[in-house]
Parts: C-alpha cells; sequence; structure tokens
C-alpha cells in the first residue's frame, strides 16, 4: 500500500508539514517494498487551490492513505472521490508517522477546514 | 468648484474607522455627486441615503460545467488552471466553482470541445438616488469568496456619471478587492483613528496608495484632546492632514441613527464643507502637477 506525508525536508527524519497544499515536498512510501520517494509539491505557491493541485497528485500516485496534521476542504473532497484515506498525524517525524500507521495506531482525520481560496482578506 | 468627474476613493486598513462617514458625508455636500460603496460584503452607504427609485441588476460569473461524455480525460484544462480549479478523478472530472476565477481558458483549450460556461449568481449591484447624490451599491450574495466582479461593475456603471464628482467608499484592509476599487481614482483619502493600532492600519493602506501612485492625503477621524499617533504618522511620513473629527457623542448618535451629520447639523456641514474643499483643492493640485 503506498501512502503519502506532507514533509519540510526529503527525509524521513523531516517533520509533518503543518500544511498539507503547502508544504514544500511531499513524501511517497510504500509499505510493502518499504520504498521511498520524494516529490517537490508544484502548488506551494499556487494563488489558491493548493490542496487541490496536491490531492491530484496523491490521487494519480495511486496512493491509498495520506498523513497530515490539516486538510482543506476541496483537497478532502478530492481524496475523497480518489478513495484516499485522511490520517491525522501525530508529532515526531515522518519515520515515526509511517511506523504508528503501520502499527494502525493513527485514527482518521475528521475536521476538513474550509479554504482561504487565495481571496485573502 | 472644478470638481467634473473627479473620482475619490475613501479607505482604511480596518473596519469601523470611519470610512463611510467621511464617504457619504462629503458626498451629500458635493453639490450633484456619485456615491460607489464597493463595500460588498457589508455594504451600509445605502443605510444612510436611503437612496429612491432604485433599479437592481443581478451579477454574475461563469463558471465551466463539463459534459463528462465528450471529456476524453486529456487532463489540458487540469494542467492550465493555474487558479487549480479543475481535478479529474477516477475518469472523472470535477470543478471548483469557488476556486474559480472564470477567465474561461479551460472552454478555449479543451479539444472535444466539452466545456461550456453557465452563468452563476454572485450578487447584485443597486442604483437609487438620495437628493443631490446618487447612490451605486453592491451586494454580495453570502457565502461567495470574491466580491471583484461586482466592483468591476459597479465602477464601470458610475464611470457614465463622469460629470459630478464620484466618492468610493471602499471595503477595509489592502487586499485585492481594495486595489479594484482605487485602481481608476484620482486621489485617496485614508481615514485614520488616533491609536497605535490606528497607525498599523494606516500604514497598509499608506502603502498600498504609494504602491499605486495615487496622490493621498490622511483625515484624522475620532480625534481627542491629547497626542494622536495617527497624526505623528503623518507628519513624520509628510502625508497630508486633510481634516479632523471630533470624537464626539452628537456625531455618533446621529452616525448610529443612520443619519447624515451634514443633512442634520450645520456644524457637521461646515465640518465637513471645509473637508471637501481641502480634499477638492489636493486633488486639483495633484492633477494640475500631475495631469
Amino acid at each position: 500500500m503506498k501512502i503519502a506525508i506532507p514533509v519540510d525536508e526529503q527525509n524521513l527524519e523531516s517533520n509533518v508539514c503543518p500544511s498539507f497544499g503547502r508544504s514544500p515536498h511531499l513524501l511517497f512510501y510504500n509499505t510493502v517494498t518499504k520504498e521511498t520517494y520524494y516529490l517537490d509539491n508544484t502548488a506551494v505557491a499556487s494563488q489558491g487551490g493548493a490542496g487541490i493541485r496536491v490531492s491530484q497528485v496523491i490521487a494519480d500516485h495511486g496512493v491509498r492513505a495520506l498523513i497530515t496534521s490539516r486538510c482543506g476542504e476541496n483537497a478532502e473532497k478530492v481524496l475523497r472521490k480518489s478513495e484516499v484515506l485522511i490520517y491525522k498525524s501525530i508529532p515526531g517525524t515522518a519515520r515515526q508517522n509511517i511506523e504508528a500507521f503501520v502499527a494502525e495506531q493513527l485514527i482518521l482525520l475528521r475536521d476538513f477546514h474550509p479554504g482561504f481560496h487565495g481571496h485573502e482578506k | 468648484m472644478k470638481s467634473k468627474g473627479v473620482r475619490i476613493a475613501i479607505l482604511s486598513g480596518k473596519g469601523g474607522t470611519g470610512k463611510t462617514l467621511v464617504s457619504v458625508n462629503i458626498a451629500s455636500i458635493a453639490g450633484k455627486s456619485v456615491y460607489v460603496d464597493c463595500d460588498v460584503e457589508e455594504p451600509n452607504g445605502y443605510l444612510f441615503f436611503k437612496p429612491d427609485n432604485v433599479r437592481e441588476e443581478i451579477i454574475s460569473v461563469k463558471i465551466p460545467v463539463i459534459d463528462e461524455d465528450q471529456c476524453n480525460g486529456c487532463r489540458k484544462c487540469v494542467d492550465f488552471c493555474k487558479f487549480n480549479a479543475l481535478a479529474f478523478i477516477k475518469n472523472k472530472p470535477y470543478v471548483f466553482e469557488e476556486v474559480c476565477h472564470s477567465c474561461g481558458g479551460c472552454m478555449l483549450l479543451c479539444p472535444e470541445k466539452a466545456i461550456r460556461e453557465q452563468e452563476k449568481a454572485i450578487g447584485k449591484v443597486q442604483v437609487g438616488v438620495s437628493g443631490n447624490v446618487r447612490v451605486y451599491t453592491g451586494i454580495m450574495n453570502a457565502g461567495e469568496a470574491s466580491g471583484i466582479p461586482i466592483i468591476k461593475n459597479l465602477l464601470e456603471k458610475s464611470i457614465l456619471d463622469n460629470t459630478f464628482p464620484v466618492f468610493v467608499d471602499c471595503p477595509p484592509g489592502s487586499s485585492c478587492i481594495v486595489m479594484e476599487s482605487i485602481k481608476d481614482a484620482d486621489y485617496c483619502i485614508l481615514v485614520a483613528e488616533p491609536t497605535v493600532f490606528g497607525v498599523y492600519n494606516l500604514s497598509m493602506v499608506y502603502d498600498l496608495v504609494r504602491l499605486f501612485n495615487k496622490p493621498h492625503g490622511v483625515v484624522l477621524n475620532k480625534c481627542l484632546d491629547g497626542e494622536n499617533p495617527a497624526e505623528s504618522f503623518c507628519v513624520e511620513n509628510n502625508v497630508p492632514i486633510l481634516g479632523r473629527i471630533p470624537f464626539e457623542n452628537n456625531l455618533g448618535s446621529l452616525n448610529s441613527n443612520a443619519k447624515i451629520a451634514t443633512r442634520e447639523s450645520e456644524r457637521y456641514k461646515v465640518l465637513f464643507s471645509s473637508l471637501l474643499e481641502t480634499v477638492m483643492k489636493e486633488v486639483l493640485h495633484e492633477t494640475t502637477i500631475n495631469p
């Protein structure tokens, strides 16, 4: 199963980025092969809809579960349609979050915030 | 007074500083004039003017609608949309209406011609008359993300009234919607409160009008005896002070009862007339040196 985590740095000791849509990088991890790879987030400087764009990337990479600290309503919609489960991250590194996920200790994220949609006030 | 068609925007860094107080009162003593309420999220100028003969127009934007059967999943539209308003999931296209900026690019680009545009109402524009003032009001529907199309429509309409001075009551802050409101202004009036927080808000709009190269001056509102940090800011930065409005019960109660002070009290009529005169002098001065 492939999982994704928004991360500040491209390594497993990075913390989980507090922002999903605006995280600088995405970590992809395959729980079967234990393979890891990273992508730069092209939506990091978008005017708006960053969560939608990142969710599209995650869906396109065949991810089944996302571990994140927050997630917006629009991103949630894309992820739901893509059948990606959204788990709430725990404090600590990406590695600790992967271990917690594998040990089935993470819970599903339930709160989805409304977007800001680039119409900054 | 040579004030033909002059466009004056009234703005401030936050709500409640007195934009509407200043706009409504100077518009009401400017002879024949035009008042435009661009604060489309919570317009309140009409509460003071209580305009008659109100005509109304619905303002819509165009939102793409994708025919799923005609869509071949090439994703050209998804890749093109720089606002990220489109997604393509499990062989189905999705449109996020509130993220869409109605640019129409996706429709032009679609090789299958699977995208058409549909009108979506986001608010309305009202035009009415109150004494000598023609009153334009923009009203955005609750829940909409951007009032910019409403402001564009308001300003286009009011520009036709170019034989009279136009007073544009801006939304609070210094965001896109304020930029849109001051874009065509000949002069900007910044309204400021006499507090440290007021200075912070003043500095935001001060930076904005300088960025837009707009001639500007400050109205000090809610003035009390003693130190006025907003006044010190103006002195330090060489910003003209156009006038001072005292912090008074009388003015406060007239205002909170939705009365136009200049129409109720001779004293306030004199106060705002002198403010308007100073503004017009500044505007003429600016247009002479900067035609």
